[in-house]
């Protein structure tokens, strides 16, 4: 492809007179192929950018959103678990373990708790070993073992801690807020309340949920902790792929397994191990965007096509004015090298009659003297062959007299006698010598002569021999119930304009390039080569054109333009 | 064999044509003189001047122009018929102007010349006498016309 480009554009330097079709669609195809490349490429990365900045923003402008939504999700959130958890601590501190373990104690403590903060389902009390000692609550707890639950084994470490959502014992979801205490003596303890995870729903529920937003807590194995409307229910494992949350908020797009698309902002809830997450689906915020690609493929598409258009047609119009141009100077250039191949084989050839000449008057004068002295010599054997012989060289050289002669133009009167007339007479005149000659050929000899023209100076005899060769040669090309055809014309400027026309034989290309050189004939038998090199040398010394267009088989014009008055120049 | 009282000097270069030409000449009763060259020519015509002169064009040395034109200067009487293989329109032309009698191309046919310096000789020959009878007939318009062409030959 490249390749071809630089190619093309080497040729592009190269001025060649081929004027073949071919060349012009090549030249013409390689120009359009380059402008509209050049036109499109820059339309094409123009809309990709447009494209991709309206993508980004609009990513933005989704991303900004998210992050909000996380920011006061986790917000409420923190308030809610740290009121809770301060509460649970406070009374931790507040009461003495041998206090709390009294169970009317105990619940005189829960009932107030309850009163300040909704949500707390029970209240309990463990002591080191894990076993619960006082419960207040719906459910029969008392004296279960919590030793081997994750909270229980956290809260040795961090004294306050929020559970993951647990189903536990009694069936349904809830979260532990436990406390630690090391009290007197070094017997250590845990206050333990649980809460409602339908406070966790109806906050994220006003808080975070809006439009289309998803927002739901996962722990740190990425177990829903609470429904997502997007990803199932709760304790469902998470499809999506979240990097490590930490308490700055990160944005971005994630992917689910089957292939959906989401934008999505997360972080860490502080203290607890879960990461709150919202998520939007990607198709909902896309709409516009593939409505905005619609709109820039509709316009690439016309741009595109309108310039291909623009391109091709006025390109292919070029191409033609081009070829049409260039066909007229190689016409030109052609018509002038024959002009000058013609003078010089005129010029030659004169040349050589003439110094043919002398060496032929030499053999004249020869032969003829010793004719004359045979003549006056008595009988003698075998006189008369030799008279005969002598003759012959007579006659040679007569022949030849008359080529030289012909070629030389000296049949003709040297100056040329110019009169006026009007050329249609001159025309017909000439016309009636051939008239018999047709009449015999059956050849049917038409004229269509324009009477109205202004009467033309120039040799009337000279004329009358070019239009004699010109109809003579039309006639004798013509085969019977042909048609041979003079038409007398005026042309623009000062010229005349007579044209034969025949429908004869016609000529190839190669016997057109030829047909005005001397000794050029293709009669056979009788001419020698010299009618139209003479018609051609007396129509150029009038200043005159002369001009030939055959068809083989079709047949043959000749047209020949005369000044009304010979330009002063051409002598 | 009538000896013909017309005095013929050739001039050519080429020695085997105007050799030949002599002897054909000769044949038919014509006594002519030859120059092979222009130099030559000159020479003989103020030595002896002919009544017709057949003159080559292209000759070495001086060339038939020149010749013709010191003639015309010289021996404005004298005709000049030029016989050449070289001759084109143009040069026709201006020996025409320069007062040749007649203009013949190479090879051409003895009768031809010889017709042509019979002319020339009785145009020379016989003009001032038809004038005379002209003039003494009291035709002196015609006269003085006859006169007037050989003038012309001779100014131009």
């Amino acid at each position: 492809m490249l390749d071809a480009l630089v190619n093309g554009f080497k040729r592009l330097w190269e001025v060649s007179d081929d004027v073949s079709p071919q060349r012009y669609r090549a030249l013409g195809r390689l120009l359009s192929s380059l402008m509209i490349v050049v036109s499109v490429a820059p339309l094409l990365v123009l809309s990709w950018i447009n494209y991709n900045q309206y993508q980004a923003s609009m990513a933005r402008e989704i991303e900004v959103p998210l992050r909000d939504v996380v920011q006061r999700t986790r917000t409420a959130l923190e308030v809610l678990l740290g009121e809770r958890l301060s509460t649970v601590s406070l009374i931790s501190e507040a009461y003495s373990f041998d206090k709390l373990a009294s169970d009317g104690d105990l619940a005189k403590i829960f009932h107030a708790m309850r009163g300040e903060f909704d949500g707390f389902v029970d209240l309990g009390l463990i002591n080191e070993e894990g076993r619960q000692v006082a419960y207040v609550g719906p459910y029969e707890l008392k004296n279960v073992d919590y030793s081997d639950q994750t909270w229980w084994r956290e809260v040795q470490v961090h004294r306050k801690v929020v559970s993951d959502i647990l189903s536990g014992a009694r069936g349904t979801p809830h979260l532990v807020l436990a406390v630690g205490h090391l009290g007197e003596g070094g017997r250590s303890w845990v206050l333990k309340a649980t809460i409602e995870t339908r406070q966790l729903d109806r906050l994220l529920a006003t808080v975070g949920q809006s439009g289309e937003t998803d927002i739901f807590l996962v722990n740190r194995e990425g177990i829903l902790q609470t429904a997502s409307a997007n990803f199932g229910a709760l304790f469902k494992k998470c499809p999506l792929e979240l990097p490590q949350a930490s308490w700055n908020i990160t944005a971005g797009r994630v992917s689910a397994p089957n292939g959906a698309r989401f934008a999505a902002a997360y972080a860490s809830v502080p203290d607890t191990n879960l990461m709150l997450v919202a998520v939007k689906p990607e198709a909902e915020f896309m709409r516009p965007l593939s409505a905005l690609q619609t709109d820039i493929l509709l316009v690439l598409a016309t741009g595109v096509v309108l310039i291909f258009v623009m391109t091709v047609v006025p390109m292919k119009l070029l191409m033609k004015r081009l070829q049409a141009s260039d066909e007229r100077r190689v016409a030109v250039f052609a018509q002038m090298e024959h002009t000058q191949k013609l003078s010089s084989i005129g010029r030659l050839a004169a040349g050589v009659a003439h110094e043919v000449n002398n060496p032929l008057a030499i053999i004249n004068e020869k032969s003829g003297l010793a004719m004359d002295y045979l003549n006056a010599a008595g009988d003698f054997p075998r006189k008369e062959r030799i008279v005969a012989l002598i003759g012959s060289i007579g006659q040679a050289v007569d022949r030849a007299r008359g080529i030289t002669h012909r070629l030389l133009g000296f049949s003709r009167r040297m100056e040329a006698n110019m009169q006026q007339m009007q050329l249609a007479e001159v025309i017909e005149e000439t016309m009636s010598f051939v008239e018999r000659d047709a009449q015999r050929r059956g050849v049917e000899l038409a004229a269509s002569l324009d009477r109205g023209l202004p009467e033309v100076t120039s040799d009337r005899g000279q004329l009358q021999q070019v239009f004699l060769n010109l109809v003579g040669n039309a006639v004798q090309a013509t085969a019977e119930g042909g048609r041979v055809e003079v038409t007398l014309k005026g042309l623009d400027g000062d010229f005349a304009e007579v044209s034969v026309a025949d429908t004869g034989c016609g000529m190839s290309r190669e016997v057109v390039s030829h047909i005005f050189e001397p000794f050029y004939t293709t009669k056979k038998e009788n001419g020698h080569g010299l009618g139209l090199f003479i018609t051609y040398g007396i129509v150029r010394r009038l200043g005159g054109e002369i001009a030939v267009e055959s068809e083989e088989g079709k047949g043959t014009t000749f047209r020949v333009a005369i000044p009304y008055v010979k330009p002063e120049k051409q002598a | 064999m009538t000896k013909e009282p017309i005095k013929i000097l050739l001039v050519d270069d080429e020695v085997q044509f105007v050799d030949t030409l002599k002897d054909r000449l000769y044949l038919r009763g014509f006594e002519a003189a030859v120059a092979y060259s222009g130099e030559e020519g000159l020479q003989k015509v103020k030595k002896n001047p002919p009544d017709v002169i057949v003159l080559d064009l292209r000759m070495p040395g001086i060339d038939g122009f020149e010749v013709l034109r010191a003639v015309k200067k010289t021996n404005p009487d004298v005709q000049v018929i030029i016989l050449t293989g070289h001759g084109g329109d143009a040069e026709e032309a201006s020996a025409f102007r320069m007062g040749a009698y007649s203009f013949l191309r190479k090879p051409m046919d003895i009768d031809d010349l010889l017709g042509c310096i019979r002319l020339a000789y009785r145009d020379r020959v016989e003009k001032p006498y038809v004038a005379a009878a002209m003039a003494e007939g009291g035709d002196f318009d015609t006269a003085r016309e006859v006169m007037r062409e050989k003038d012309l030959l001779k100014d131009a």
